[in-house]
C-alpha cells in the first residue's frame, strides 16, 4: 500500500485509485479463493496503477499477468469461478472487452439459466470506461450500457471513493457475474473516504445532493460534472438534486422515481451515445412510471454521436460537460 | 497413435487407418496389475457406444415425429471418441463439451432419461428444459455443457483447470471440440494460456473433417492439427478416432501425464460423423462414397469384430446387449413423455441466483 495521510476523525482523504486498491487488497487478504488476473496487473502494477504493490504482497499465483487475449483469460476467469475460485478479472478498457464479449454474454451471463440453476458463475470483471484523456476512439468509449442490456449479470459504476473502496467486496459476495466499470477520468480524483462505512449495497442508487427543482440522474465519471453543474445552478437559484445510479443493472427505479416525485423534472447525464443508450432506457422508465409527475419533457445530455476524437477541443465538445448539463437544466426549468 | 500424421483428404486416411487399426491395442488398455484385460472391459465399451448410437437413432425418430425440436447434432460414427476418452477420466475430473454432446454426456454418466427429458424440454431434463440438445449440464458429474459457440467452452476449461492447479489438485479437465473450433482464436488463446501456465487440461479435438459443411482443407491452411497444437509446447498426439481401444489408450496415457503435472496435452481423434451436421443439414457437401467408406470403419462394428475374433462376443450376447440398451431408451422416452413441463410461471428463474445461494 502506498503511504497516505493519517486518518482525521471519521473520514480521510484518498484517491479513487487507492480506494480501489484497498478494496482489492482486503479481498485478497480475506479469502484465499480470490485472485486478480489480467493484462499487466502484476509486474506493471496495473495499467492504471490500481494493483501496484499487490504482486509483491501476494505473489504471482494470485496476482496473475495474462497474455493479451481477452477472450481466453476472461473465459478462464469464468471457468475458475465455476471451479470454486473467486477470480477478479481486469480488462484494460471496455473497448478491449469486446474481444471477450462472447465469454461474458454467452457464458458468464447465460450458464446459470442454461443449466437450469446448476452452475452459478461468481466472477468479477473490472474494466475502465469513458473518455476525457485524449486517448482516441479505441480507448474512450462508454459501452457499459450495452452490458446493462444483458440479463444475468450485475453492472456497477462506482463514482465515489466509498464505492470504489467497498463495491468489490459486495461484488465478490454475489454468486453471479458482476462487471465493475471504473471511469478512467476518476483514478486521480481525490475524495474523502468515510471510515464509518464498511460495506455498500449494490441495489440502490444514491442521492448525492438534495434538491427541489430538477433531478439530474447520472453515474460514474459524469457524477463530478453533474455535481459541478448543480453548484453553478445553485448560484442561479435552481435547486438540482443529483442521483448517482451506482448500479446500471439492475436499475434502482424506486430512487429515481422518488426523486422525480420531489422535483418533477429530469435531466439524464450519460457519457455514452444517445441512440439506444442507458439514458434512453431511464427516460423510457420515467415515462412509464412517473409520467404524471413530470412538469417538463425529460432531457438527456449524452456524448455526440461520433467516435470520440483525439484533439482536446473536439473531445471536450463530444462529451457531456458541466456547462451542457447546466444548459439542459435551464431548458427544463424555464 | 502418432504425432506426425499428416492428411489432406479422408480417403487416403481411411485406407491408412484401416490397416493401422490392426496394430492398435488388442487387449484392454485398462488392465489388471499383471497386464491381463479386465473381464468384460471390451463388452462395457461396446455397450456404452451402443447406448449412444441407439439413443441418437431414437432422437432421429423423435425429431421426425416433432417430439423434440431445435438444432440436434448427432455424433453417430464418433462414439469411440466419447467413450474412449471418458474411460480415461475419473469421477472428480471435469468435462467441457460442445453442441454435439449427447455422446459426451452419456459417456460421462449423465443418465439417459435426464438427457432425453431435456430434449423434450421437460422439468426433469438435466437443464430443466432451458438448454435442450445443445446445452446439457450436470454439475454433480462435473459435466459443464453443452456450448454452442464453437470453441466457446475452451477458455472455461482452462479456467476449471486453473482452479484445480491453484489448489494443488490433480484433477483433470477435458475439453472436447472440433476441427472447426481449431480455427477460432479461442482455441489458440486457450492453448497458449494452458501451456504457459501448465494447466491440467486435456484438449480433445474431434476432427471429423468438416466444420459444418466446410472441409478441413478448405478451412485450414495447415491441416496437420497435432503439429500446430504441438507448437504451443504441449504434447500432441493423433489417434484413430474410429478405434475405441486406441482412443482409450491414448487418453489414458495423456491423462496420466496431465495428472503427473506435465501440463496440457492435445489429442486429435480422427473421426467422422455418419450423419449430417444437424437435422436441418441436407449434407450436399460430402460424397456418398466418402460417407460409405467411413461407415465401413464403424467403431461399433470394429470393436465387435475384434471381440468376436477373440471369442468375447456372439450373436446371442449382441442381441441381449441391444435389447437392454433399447429398453433403457424406451424407458427414457416414456419418462420424458410423462414428465411435467417446467411451469411458465418459472420462466424468469435462474437468471440470477436465488435467495439462499451463496458465493
Amino acid at each position: 500500500m502506498s503511504t497516505r495521510k493519517a486518518p482525521t476523525g471519521t473520514s480521510r482523504p484518498t484517491t479513487y485509485r487507492e480506494a480501489l486498491r484497498e478494496g482489492l487488497r482486503e479481498a485478497l487478504l480475506q479469502d484465499e479463493r480470490v485472485f486478480l488476473m489480467g493484462e499487466d496487473v502484476g509486474r506493471y502494477g496495473g495499467c492504471f496503477g490500481v494493483s501496484l504493490g499487490l504482486l509483491e504482497e501476494f505473489g504471482p499465483d494470485r496476482i496473475r499477468d495474462t497474455p493479451l487475449s481477452e477472450s481466453g483469460f476472461v473465459g478462464a476467469g469464468i471457468g475458475a469461478a465455476l471451479g470454486g475460485m473467486r477470480p477478479v478479472v481486469e480488462i484494460m478498457t471496455v473497448n478491449f472487452s469486446l474481444l471477450a464479449l462472447d465469454q461474458i454474454l454467452n457464458n458468464a451471463a447465460t450458464l446459470l439459466h442454461m443449466s437450469g440453476g446448476q452452475l452459478s458463475v461468481p466472477v468479477v470483471i473490472r474494466m475502465t470506461t469513458g473518455a476525457g484523456r485524449q486517448l482516441g476512439a479505441q480507448h474512450s468509449h462508454s459501452l457499459e450500457g450495452w452490458y446493462a442490456h444483458i440479463p444475468g449479470i450485475r453492472v456497477l459504476a462506482p463514482a465515489t471513493v466509498d464505492d470504489a473502496r467497498h463495491m468489490l467486496a459486495a461484488a465478490l459476495a454475489d454468486p453471479d457475474p458482476v462487471l465493475i466499470f471504473e471511469h478512467g477520468g476518476l483514478y486521480n480524483a481525490e475524495g474523502s473516504l468515510d471510515e464509518t462505512v464498511d460495506a455498500v449495497d449494490l441495489d440502490t442508487a444514491a442521492v448525492r445532493r438534495s434538491g427541489t427543482d430538477v433531478s439530474v440522474i447520472t453515474y460514474g465519471g459524469s457524477l463530478p460534472k453533474a455535481l459541478a453543474a448543480a453548484e453553478t445552478l445553485a448560484g442561479e437559484g435552481v435547486s438540482a438534486e443529483v442521483v448517482d445510479l451506482r448500479a446500471l443493472r439492475p436499475l434502482d427505479d424506486a430512487t429515481v422515481m422518488a426523486s422525480i416525485a420531489r422535483t418533477h423534472r429530469a435531466v439524464i447525464v450519460d457519457e455514452a451515445w444517445r441512440s439506444g443508450s442507458l439514458a434512453a432506457e431511464i427516460s423510457s422508465r420515467i415515462t412509464e412510471q412517473a409520467f404524471y409527475e413530470l412538469d417538463a419533457p425529460v432531457q438527456r445530455v449524452c456524448s455526440a454521436e461520433v467516435p470520440i476524437p483525439y484533439a482536446r477541443q473536439l473531445e471536450e465538445a463530444a462529451l457531456p460537460q458541466p456547462a451542457t448539463i447546466v444548459d439542459a437544466v435551464r431548458r427544463t426549468v424555464s | 497413435m502418432s504425432s506426425t500424421t499428416s492428411h489432406h483428404e479422408g480417403k487416403a486416411r481411411a485406407t491408412a487407418r484401416k490397416s493401422g487399426r490392426k496394430k492398435g491395442p488388442t487387449t484392454a488398455a485398462r488392465g489388471t496389475p499383471d497386464g491381463l484385460p479386465v473381464p468384460g472391459h471390451h463388452l462395457s465399451l461396446l455397450r456404452r457406444m451402443l447406448a449412444i448410437r441407439r439413443f441418437e437413432e431414437r432422437c432421429v425418430e423423435l425429431y421426425s415425429g416433432a417430439k423434440i425440436r431445435g438444432f440436434v447434432h448427432l455424433c453417430i460414427g464418433e462414439e469411440a471418441v466419447a467413450v474412449g476418452v471418458n474411460q480415461a477420466l475419473r469421477e472428480e475430473d471435469a468435462v467441457v463439451s460442445t453442441y454435439r454432446e449427447h455422446g459426451h454426456a452419456l459417456a460421462r454418466g449423465v443418465p439417459a432419461d435426464a438427457v432425453m427429458a431435456e430434449m423434450y424440454g421437460r422439468a426433469t431434463g438435466c437443464s430443466r428444459g432451458r438448454g435442450g440438445s445443445m446445452h446439457l449440464f450436470d454439475a454433480a458429474r462435473r459435466f459443464y455443457g453443452g456450448n454452442a459457440i464453437v470453441a466457446g467452452g475452451l477458455p472455461l476449461a482452462a479456467g476449471l483447470a486453473l482452479a484445480d492447479r491453484m489448489r494443488g489438485s490433480t484433477r483433470v479437465t477435458c475439453c472436447f471440440f472440433g476441427d472447426g473450433a481449431f480455427a477460432e482464436g479461442e482455441f489458440h488463446e486457450t492453448a497458449n494460456l494452458a501451456a504457459l501456465w501448465q494447466l491440467p487440461l486435456l484438449m480433445v479435438c474431434e476432427n471429423n473433417l468438416y466444420a459444418m459443411g466446410t472441409s478441413l482443407a478448405r478451412e485450414h491452411a495447415q491441416t496437420n492439427l497435432a503439429m500446430r497444437a504441438a507448437s504451443y509446447g504441449m504434447p500432441a498426439w493423433t489417434v484413430d478416432g474410429m478405434d475405441v481401444l486406441a482412443v482409450e489408450a491414448a487418453a489414458l496415457r495423456a491423462t496420466e501425464s496431465v495428472r503427473a503435472g506435465n501440463g496440457p496435452h492435445f489429442l486429435e481423434a480422427q473421426t467422422y460423423r455418419f450423419r449430417a451436421h444437424s437435422m436441418y443439414d441436407p449434407d450436399r457437401y460430402r460424397a456418398k462414397s466418402e460417407i460409405e467408406e467411413w461407415k465401413g470403419r464403424d467403431p461399433l462394428k470394429g470393436l465387435a469384430e475384434l471381440m468376436r475374433s477373440e471369442g468375447q462376443l456372439d450373436d446371442r450376447v449382441m442381441e441381449e446387449l441391444d435389447k437392454e440398451v433399447l429398453a433403457e431408451i424406451d424407458e427414457a422416452v416414456r419418462g420424458a413423455e410423462e414428465a411435467p413441463l417446467e411451469p411458465v410461471a418459472d420462466l424468469l428463474r435462474f437468471v440470477t441466483s436465488e435467495p439462499g445461494s451463496t458465493a
